[in-house]
């Protein structure tokens, strides 16, 4: 049952990541790649990691993505403004991705060894154990991100207050 | 286990259809209790009173012809209100609608499903439920319903930040995710064993909370997505027959269901006051808890549309200045007082 919802996923994911390199129209590219972030939270489910599932859901898919469509939506970009790229760019971008995807496959092979030797624990991902770890373990970074978001947030609040004449 | 799952599918049936039922009389209600605060009588030909008057505007939508336009997306225009009515939905499945029944030694929880990220996974779908309106308003290819998606858009991911610091403040004080165990964790209250709400120590992240819940169902004076005097008719400008419906249909469910959330999280629930004084057996403390429970789920509704026929509608700049420079400073100061006041109480 798991094992077949693992491929079920997997298929999905994989597909309407190709559709979103596809599609000629970019809204349909980020329905897509909302379609990917869905199924990407469905693995971290299959995964017992409750807690990186639903914040995935909340953040990708629900704050990044619609900001996407949003700029999109207000630029109007469609089929007929997209920017047609020479011959050259193509090919040039088509082997920069290959390269890409051979680094990524290779690092990944790497660690192979490394999942047998650490089981994790069944409750890695749920809240708790999460929170405790964040909390102890990795504190300080923890701390600097908030920090980092906070100014990030004061800084669009700051951008939204008009000049002082 | 096949017990187990014929239980768990009459509960789901069950919420679903109370869920569409109160939100059909929430637009008969609507109508009332406009009526009575313009000192009008209202809807009251359908029947006694005008109650089957749901009935009647659900035929009539059915009935009524179904235009889409040539220009549009029409798969994404049929998508949209189709998303607008599956996400509204899917936040009813965590509302705890009860203590538990014993019937004949077996426990049943009146809850569908008890997630340990409940109160997360309620906030996911809020997030994602803006997709059917930007979606339908995009695929309408009109440039009203293109402004009413963009301005539900902007106004859902402004007020979503606030409403996720005032829940931050809110979970620094439970210290659960779980929504079964927020509710809980209220039992009792006023009488022999003392207990209070949580809208008693999180009265500021109440206010908050409130206030986004208004904007995110986007119910007056948050109604800019589908302001009638700017942009005809909003973001369902060129719907009509039941995907109209569909559109305002599930804004009542989402008023429904954020109703039933300000219950669950600060109203204390299937909880009320003197239930362990009564000398009740449990049973009949979880039946009176649920009808509490709807009591004020339906309190909240009418609140909901009180201020709709009382308040109008914000300009937008006000709307995003109420947004980013009042509600994200005060439920940030809200979760640095609630975590100085928790500390405190720990430290005596």
């Amino acid at each position: 049952m798991t094992l077949n919802l693992f491929y079920f996923l997997s298929f999905l994911a994989i597909m309407s990541a190709i559709m979103v390199v596809l599609s000629k129209n970019p809204v349909y590219s980020v329905l897509y790649l909302i379609i990917t972030f869905f199924c990407i939270a469905g693995h971290y489910m299959l995964m017992n990691a409750q807690f990186l599932a639903i914040v995935h859901i909340i953040v990708y898919a629900g704050a990044i993505m619609v900001l996407f469509l949003y700029v999109i939506m207000l630029l109007n970009l469609n089929k007929e403004s997209e920017p047609h790229k020479s011959t050259l760019q193509k090919i040039a971008a088509t082997i920069c991705a290959g390269l890409v995807m051979i680094v990524l496959v290779g690092s990944l092979k790497g660690t192979e060894g490394m999942i047998q030797q650490q089981p994790a624990a069944a409750d890695i991902g749920l809240v708790k154990a999460l929170g405790k770890v964040m909390f102890t373990k990795f504190l300080l970074p923890f701390e600097i991100t908030s920090v980092l978001l906070l100014a990030a947030m004061v800084g669009a609040v700051m951008l939204g207050k008009p000049e002082k004449r | 286990m096949t017990e187990f799952l014929i239980y768990k599918l009459i509960l789901v049936g069950s919420v679903f259809g109370i869920t569409l039922f109160v939100a059909a009389y929430s637009t008969y209600a609507e109508r009332k209790v406009a009526a009575f605060l313009q000192d009008r009588v209202g809807p009251d030909r359908a029947g006694p009173f005008g109650i089957f008057q749901p009935l009647a505007d659900g035929m009539k939508f059915i009935y009524k012809e179904e235009i889409i336009p040539v220009v549009s997306n029409k798969f994404l225009f049929i998508l949209g209100p189709c998303l607008a009515m599956l996400t509204a939905m899917m936040a009813g499945v965590l509302i705890p609608w009860g203590d538990t029944l014993i019937i004949g030694g077996k426990t049943y929880s009146l809850q569908i499903a008890d997630l340990n990220v409940g109160v997360l996974y309620v906030f996911g779908v809020v997030s994602i439920g803006v997709y059917g309106i930007m979606i339908g308003g995009w695929a309408s290819n009109n440039k009203f319903s293109l402004l009413g998606a963009i301005r539900a858009s902007a106004q859902m991911i402004s007020y979503e930040i606030a409403m996720g610091l005032s829940i931050i403040a809110f979970v620094i004080m439970t210290g659960t995710l779980s929504l079964g165990e927020i509710s809980a964790q209220q039992a009792g209250g006023v009488g022999g064993d003392w207990n209070m709400w949580n809208v008693v120590y999180q009265p500021l992240g109440f206010l908050i909370f409130i206030v986004c819940a208004f904007a995110e169902c986007n119910r007056t004076p948050f109604d800019l997505p589908e302001c009638e005097t700017e942009l005809v008719g909003g973001y369902h400008t060129e719907y009509s027959s039941m995907k109209l419906g569909f559109y305002l249909f599930a804004e009542y469910i989402n008023m429904f269901v954020s109703s039933a959330m300000i219950s669950t999280l600060y109203f204390g629930g299937y909880n009320f006051p003197f239930m362990n004084d009564l000398g009740l057996d449990h049973n009949t403390i979880s039946i009176i808890g649920t009808l509490m429970l709807f009591a004020k789920i339906s309190f909240f509704i009418f609140f909901f549309m009180w201020i709709r026929w009382t308040i109008p509608r914000f300009r937008y700049d006000q709307l995003m200045n109420l947004g980013w420079k009042v509600l994200i400073p005060l439920s940030v100061a809200n979760i640095f007082i609630t975590g100085l006041v928790m500390l405190l109480i720990d430290k005596l």
